[in-house]
């Protein structure tokens, strides 16, 4: 199912996977949480690798190999910038697409309904 | 005139009533030109109505009578438009106008703000991650070559499992590969011009959306995992207070109740597409025949103004074996009017002479309601 993934979008899924963890993960335990199991080892250990050229992620020696985690300084810094962006009106809002909008309370009722029927 | 100046108007009014029906009949990406196209049309048609309308008024002062060579007299007598009408017109296109540039101004200025964020933000990957609290998610579009950035908070992503964080991923991908910022854009400009058409790009939103949804679907290849996404997504975020915000976004239940349906079909015969279409051509043919009309009533306000005085002698006619450009020395005064129209009088035009000037009028002869609308102190030819 799916389709092949560019490398662009397979970095950007290397990328979600380290900051949704909760510690430093390994090659492997990256490997294993990115969706699809057509992805080689020395794939995802490519572009950590790449990652880690860029300043995006830090890694510390774990066993024989490396953990990687992402590189926190400069995304909190970022952090505040976007805040800054986001409160620009509705202008702005129209050129950022953002994934979900408010809810009612009533949209939060349907919601988990929906939830409860599409697990 | 009378009736199909004023169709153009009655459109936008029946697409802000139709367009969100349409926008949930249609699959999404359709949708989304369809509503474009529309916005488009309906403006240019609003635009223009508002202009023949506004004219109407202005052609009646003397001065500008004077100036384009018309007779106000005779344009106030044939005009079918009533004069307060004609300058609610130029109220209305001033309004419009004044609306489209400042929102034009505005949508620059915030265009030009984000791209240089976009810039500004660190590393060359797609995925740009904020070490964030609050559950945030959107994309940057980039510049003409610039590709744009997706931009997530590390709240939002530890809230969704892994396949769910590549649905968000593909959402936004979608997003900015459709450029739909550029739809939002036309939707935006044409509701500042005619606020009639703001349900339409409020449902243009929700349809945006709801195409990206549908990407993203397709490239996870599962409907219910995007369905979840956006679900968990939504009351993730529900739960923080945030930041104030006119929503982009449709309404997220019924996004993550389309998702967990089947599939949108593709219809053969597109029925509100056609309804759509019928309706735009509507607006773009009454829009043409009002203008017809409007320069046929002008015609016969300039044949008016350069009808010579009682007792003057009558018009005379070129004789036919008198053709254009055979006598170039012979040639009379050229039409200060429509130089570009009448190069020079042919055979069996008419001729005007008044006491200071020759005029030549446009072979083409006007319509007979132009002519009997014409007062018959000046109709001395």
């Amino acid at each position: 199912m799916g389709h092949r993934r560019a490398p662009g979008e397979l970095e950007s899924g290397v990328l979600a996977t380290l900051w949704a963890a909760d510690g430093p993960l390994t090659a492997a335990q990256v490997g294993e949480r990115l969706p699809g199991d057509d992805l080689a080892y020395t794939t995802v250990l490519t572009i950590l690798s790449r990652l880690f050229d860029k300043g995006m992620v830090m890694r510390q020696r774990a066993g024989r190999g490396y953990a990687y985690e992402p590189a926190r300084d400069e995304a909190a810094h970022t952090a505040e910038r976007m805040r800054d962006l986001l409160d620009g009106g509705p202008d702005r809002a129209a050129v950022l697409s953002r994934f979900v909008s408010e809810l009612s309370a009533e949209d939060e009722r349907l919601l988990h309904e929906l939830l409860g029927d599409g697990r | 005139m009378r009736i199909s100046v004023y169709v153009p108007l009655a459109v936008s009014a029946v697409l802000a009533v139709l367009a969100p029906r349409l926008a949930h009949r249609l699959p999404p990406r359709r949708a989304a030109w369809a509503l474009a196209c529309a916005a488009l049309v309906t403006t240019a048609g609003w635009l223009g109505a508002l202009a023949l309308l506004a004219f109407t008024a202005l052609a009646r002062i003397p001065e500008i009578a004077r100036q384009g060579a018309w007779s106000a007299a005779v344009l106030s007598a044939a005009e079918p438009v009533r004069l307060f009408v004609g300058v609610a017109g130029a109220a209305g296109l001033l309004a419009a106008c004044t609306g489209l540039a400042v929102s034009c101004v505005r949508q620059v200025r915030a265009a030009s703000r984000i791209r240089r964020e976009c810039a500004r933000l660190p590393g060359d990957g797609e995925l740009v991650v904020l070490d964030d609290a609050s559950p945030e998610a959107f994309a940057l579009p980039g510049g003409l070559r610039a590709p744009g950035r997706i931009v997530v908070s590390r709240s939002m992503l530890s809230c969704l499992d892994g396949r769910e964080r590549e649905a968000l991923l593909a959402h936004e991908r979608a997003h900015l590969r459709g450029r739909h910022h550029l739809f939002q854009a036309v939707w935006r400009l044409s509701a500042a011009a005619n606020p009639m058409l703001r349900p339409l790009a409020g449902s243009g939103c929700y349809v945006l959306e709801r195409w990206a949804d549908e990407d993203a679907a397709d490239r996870v290849g599962d409907r219910s995992v995007v369905a979840r996404a956006v679900a968990r997504a939504a009351l993730a975020a529900s739960g923080t207070p945030r930041r104030s915000l006119a929503a982009t976004g449709g309404a997220v239940p019924r996004r993550v109740r389309a998702l967990l349906a089947p599939p949108p079909r593709q219809r053969r015969l597109p029925l509100p597409l056609l309804a759509g279409g019928l309706l735009l051509a509507l607006c773009c043919g009454s829009l043409a025949d009002a203008t017809m009309d409007n320069e046929e009533i002008l015609d016969a306000a300039m044949y008016a103004a350069c009808a010579p005085p009682l007792g003057a002698p009558p018009p005379m006619t070129i004789p036919p074996g008198d053709q254009a450009g055979d006598q170039a020395g012979d040639q009379p005064v050229m039409s200060r009017w429509r130089r570009s129209a009448v190069a020079r009088p042919k055979a069996g035009s008419l001729m005007c002479v008044s006491n200071s000037r020759t005029w030549t009028v446009l072979p083409r002869r006007p319509s007979r309601k132009a002519l009997n609308s014409v007062p018959s102190t000046t109709g001395s030819w």
